[in-house]
C-alpha cells in the first residue's frame, strides 16, 4: 500500500542542511500496525508529514496505493489526502468554534457530501466514540481524551485507508490514553492501516510492527508477534554522521 | 465544499471574531452610508430643483426677445438692440395651427396697498391662459377673465401671502387694491403652494397684460408662453413660430425659443454631475475600509494559520482555502453594505419628514453601485490575503501553535 524509496527530506538550518529523512525505504502493507519510535528530531513526524502528503520529499519517491506522489499538483496531494488519509495530531487541532459533532462533520462538510447523508454517519460515530450527550459541546468544554476521541473520529469519517497519529496520547493521563489507543486499534482491526508516531514505550510496544529511528534513517524494523528483530543496521549509515545508540543507553527493542 | 456550508462555515468565523467582525462591519457601513446619503440629498436637490423648473408642461416653449447665437467675434460693445414683443406677436401666435394657448409676461415690482397696509409685490401682467398653463390654482374666486389681450381690466388675482399682509383674516374677495396710480378688484386667490425656489407666487399679484404695460408704461413683452396641442411635430412648430416671427419681424430672426426640456437637461446635466463628484468622494471612504479589510484579514489568516493548517490536511484544496477568505469577507461586506444601506434610508427618511418639499432619495444606480463597490472592495483587499492562507504549506500551518 505504501512504498517508500529512498527517500530525502533536508532542511536548512541556518546554512547548514538538515537531512530530516535520509535515503529511506519502508514498504507498509494494508491493515498493518506500526509504531514509530526514536528519539527527538529522529525524523518521526517528517516521516509522519511525508506519509500524509502535508510535506514534499527532497528526493526520492513516495508510492501511495501504487501512484507515485512526487509528480502530483497540490489538488491532487489535497484530494489524495481528504480521501485516503487520517490525522490525529497530539493537540488535537479542533476548531474551537465549531461543537463536537460539527469537527467531526467538518471533513464531509470539505469534501461537499449533502447533509442528509452526513448526518447518519455524525451520528453513527458519535455513538462509537461515546459521545453521543457531548455532542453539542465545544472543545473547550470537553476533557483532553473527550478531544482526542472527536479529533480520531474526524480523522475516520470519510473512511481513510491509512490513518496517522502523531503522539495521540502526547496530551492525555494514562486512563484516556489508553482508551484512545484501544480505539485506535480497534479500527485497525477493521481493516484501517496504522501508524503511530509515539515516545510512549508502551504504546509503541502495541504494535505488531515497529520501527525504531535514528538521524532521519529506520534503524530497526521488526514484528513483535515475532519477537524477532530485523535489523537493519547494517544498512548504508546516515550521511555524515556515525550511527549512534538510543539515548537511554538501552539497545533498541529492549525495555 | 458546498456553497450553504462555506456560508455557515464562515459565519461562524465571523460571529468568533466579533471585534474584528464588528470594526470591519462599520468600515464598510460607514463607505455605503456615505455614498447612500449624499446621492440622496444630491438626488433630492436635483429633483426639488428641476421639480421648480418643471411646472410647465412639455408642450410650452418660451419665447425670449433676442437672438442669442455665438458668432466667434467680438460682442458688439453697444449691447444687443432687439425688437420688442409685441402682443400683436402674441396673436398672431396664437392663429398659428398647433398652438392651443399663449400667456404673455411682463413682470415688474410695485407697490400695492389697501387701506393703510402697503407691501412691495411682484406683479405680473399676464393673461387667462397663464393658469393652467403654470399649474395655478385657487383658493378662492375666478382667474383673471377671457379678453382681448390688449385690453385692460381693473381686476387681479393676488397670492396667498400677499393676502394675508394686506388682508389678515379680512375677507379679501371682491375688494380694491391700490396698485401705483391704478386700483385692481381682488378676483381670486391662489392657493398656497409652499415656498418654492422660482417665482414666488405666494406673494404675486397677476393683472391683465395690458393693464401691466400701462402701469409699467412699457409696449414690449418679457416672455411669450407658447402651448402646443400635442408633442408631435415640436421642431415643426418650433419652425413655423420662428418663420412667423420673422416675417413680422422684417426678415429677422430676432427671437430666441426655448423649450422646457432644453433647459431642464442643462440643469439635470450639472446637477448629476455634482451628485457624481460627491459620491466619487464618499467612495473614497470606501477605500480607507478596503485598507482596513485587508490588515484585519491579514491578522485574522495569521491567527487562523494552524486552522488552515488542519483544513489542508483534511483535503481542502488551496482554491477552496482562498475561497473561504475571499466569501468571509465578503459577507461581511455584504453585511456592512445593509446596514448602512438601512441607516442612509433611515436618515433620508427623517430628512423628507423634515423638509417635505425636498424628495431626498437615493437613486437606484447609487444603491446598487454602493453595494457593487464595497463586495469589489472586499474581493480585491482581501486578495493578498487570501493567497496568503492558499499558499500555506500544510506542515508549517498545521506546526502554529497558536490554535488548536
Amino acid at each position: 500500500m505504501i512504498e517508500l524509496r529512498q527517500l530525502c527530506r533536508d532542511f536548512l538550518v541556518g546554512d547548514q542542511t538538515v537531512h530530516a529523512l535520509d535515503h529511506l525505504d519502508l514498504n507498509i502493507d494494508k491493515g498493518e500496525y506500526l509504531s514509530v519510535m526514536g528519539p527527538s528530531g529522529s525524523g518521526k513526524s517528517t516521516l509522519l508529514n511525508m506519509l500524509g502528503l502535508l510535506d514534499k520529499p527532497s528526493a526520492g519517491e513516495y508510492l501511495l496505493n501504487g501512484t507515485a506522489t512526487s509528480g502530483l499538483k497540490e489538488e491532487q496531494r489535497a484530494s489524495l489526502r481528504g480521501g485516503h488519509i487520517g490525522f490525529v495530531f497530539q493537540s488535537y487541532h479542533l476548531i474551537p468554534r465549531l461543537n463536537a459533532r460539527e469537527n467531526i462533520e467538518l471533513p464531509l462538510v470539505l469534501a461537499g457530501v449533502a447533509p442528509k447523508l452526513r448526518q447518519p454517519r455524525v451520528d453513527e460515530l458519535l455513538a462509537r466514540l461515546d459521545l453521543v450527550d457531548r455532542a453539542e459541546h465545544i472543545p473547550n468544554q470537553l476533557s483532553g481524551g473527550q478531544r482526542q476521541r472527536v479529533a480520531i473520529g474526524r480523522a475516520i469519517v470519510m473512511e481513510p485507508d491509512l490513518l496517522l497519529a502523531d503522539e495521540p496520547t502526547g496530551n492525555l493521563d494514562s486512563k484516556s490514553g489508553l482508551e484512545v489507543v484501544t480505539l485506535l486499534e480497534e479500527l485497525n482491526a477493521g481493516g484501517i492501516t496504522l501508524l503511530v508516531v509515539t515516545h510512549d514505550e508502551n504504546m509503541g510496544a502495541r504494535a505488531r510492527r515497529r520501527l525504531h529511528m535514528i538521524d532521519g534513517a529506520i534503524s530497526r524494523d521488526w514484528q513483535t508477534d515475532s519477537a524477532e528483530s530485523k535489523s537493519i543496521l547494517t544498512a548504508k549509515p546516515p550521511t555524515g554522521k556515525p550511527l549512534t545508540q538510543k539515548t537511554d543507553g538501552k539497545a533498541p527493542g529492549e525495555f | 465544499m458546498r456553497f450553504g456550508d462555506l456560508l455557515a462555515f464562515n459565519f461562524k468565523a465571523i460571529r468568533r471574531q466579533r471585534a474584528r467582525s464588528i470594526m470591519l462591519l462599520i468600515a464598510i457601513a460607514i463607505g455605503v452610508l456615505a455614498i447612500n446619503l449624499l446621492t440622496g440629498i444630491g438626488e433630492g436637490g436635483k429633483q426639488f430643483v428641476l421639480g421648480e423648473f418643471d411646472i410647465l408642461g412639455k408642450n410650452v416653449l418660451i419665447m425670449v426677445p433676442g437672438k442669442k447665437e455665438t458668432t466667434g467675434g467680438i460682442p458688439p460693445l453697444t449691447g444687443e438692440t432687439t425688437r420688442d414683443l409685441s402682443l400683436r406677436d402674441a396673436e398672431a401666435i396664437l392663429r398659428l395651427p398647433n398652438v392651443s394657448a399663449v400667456a404673455p409676461l411682463i413682470p415688474g415690482k410695485i407697490e400695492i396697498s389697501h387701506g393703510s397696509l402697503s407691501r412691495e409685490a411682484f406683479t405680473i401682467g399676464t393673461n387667462r391662459a397663464f393658469f393652467p398653463m403654470r399649474k395655478l390654482e385657487l383658493a378662492q374666486g375666478s382667474i383673471l377673465p377671457e379678453v382681448p389681450m390688449d385690453q385692460a381690466v381693473s381686476v387681479c388675482v393676488i397670492g396667498s401671502k400677499l393676502r394675508r399682509e394686506l388682508f389678515g383674516s379680512r375677507p379679501a374677495l371682491g375688494q380694491w387694491l391700490r396698485a401705483g396710480d391704478s386700483r385692481f378688484r381682488v378676483i381670486g386667490i391662489l392657493k398656497d403652494r409652499g415656498q418654492g425656489m422660482s417665482l414666488d407666487m405666494n406673494d404675486a399679484i397677476m393683472i391683465p397684460v395690458a393693464s401691466a404695460q400701462s402701469l409699467f408704461n412699457t409696449e414690449g413683452l418679457f416672455r411669450i408662453f407658447i402651448e402646443l396641442r400635442g408633442l408631435q411635430e415640436l421642431d415643426k412648430s418650433r419652425q413655423r413660430i420662428t418663420d412667423l416671427l420673422k416675417n413680422r419681424h422684417d426678415g429677422e430672426e430676432d427671437v430666441t425659443i426655448i423649450t422646457q426640456d432644453s433647459l431642464l437637461s442643462a440643469f439635470a446635466n450639472i446637477l448629476d454631475t455634482m451628485t457624481l463628484t460627491v459620491a466619487g468622494i464618499a467612495a473614497i471612504s470606501m477605500l480607507v475600509a478596503g485598507i482596513l479589510i485587508m490588515n484585519v484579514s491579514l491578522i485574522a489568516v495569521s491567527q487562523r494559520t494552524s486552522e488552515i493548517g488542519l483544513l489542508k490536511a483534511l483535503g481542502l484544496p488551496a482554491r477552496t482555502v482562498r475561497l473561504i477568505f475571499l466569501t468571509e469577507a465578503m459577507m461581511m461586506a455584504a453585511g456592512g453594505a445593509l446596514v448602512g444601506l438601512v441607516i442612509s434610508q433611515v436618515l433620508l427618511f427623517m430628512a423628507r419628514q423634515t423638509y417635505p418639499s425636498v424628495p431626498f432619495a437615493t437613486p437606484s444606480w447609487a444603491m446598487l453601485g454602493s453595494i457593487t463597490v464595497a463586495m469589489f472592495t472586499a474581493l480585491i483587499f482581501s486578495a493578498i490575503p487570501a493567497r496568503r492562507a492558499a499558499n500555506m504549506v500544510p506542515v508549517d500551518a498545521l506546526l502554529d501553535k497558536t490554535a488548536g
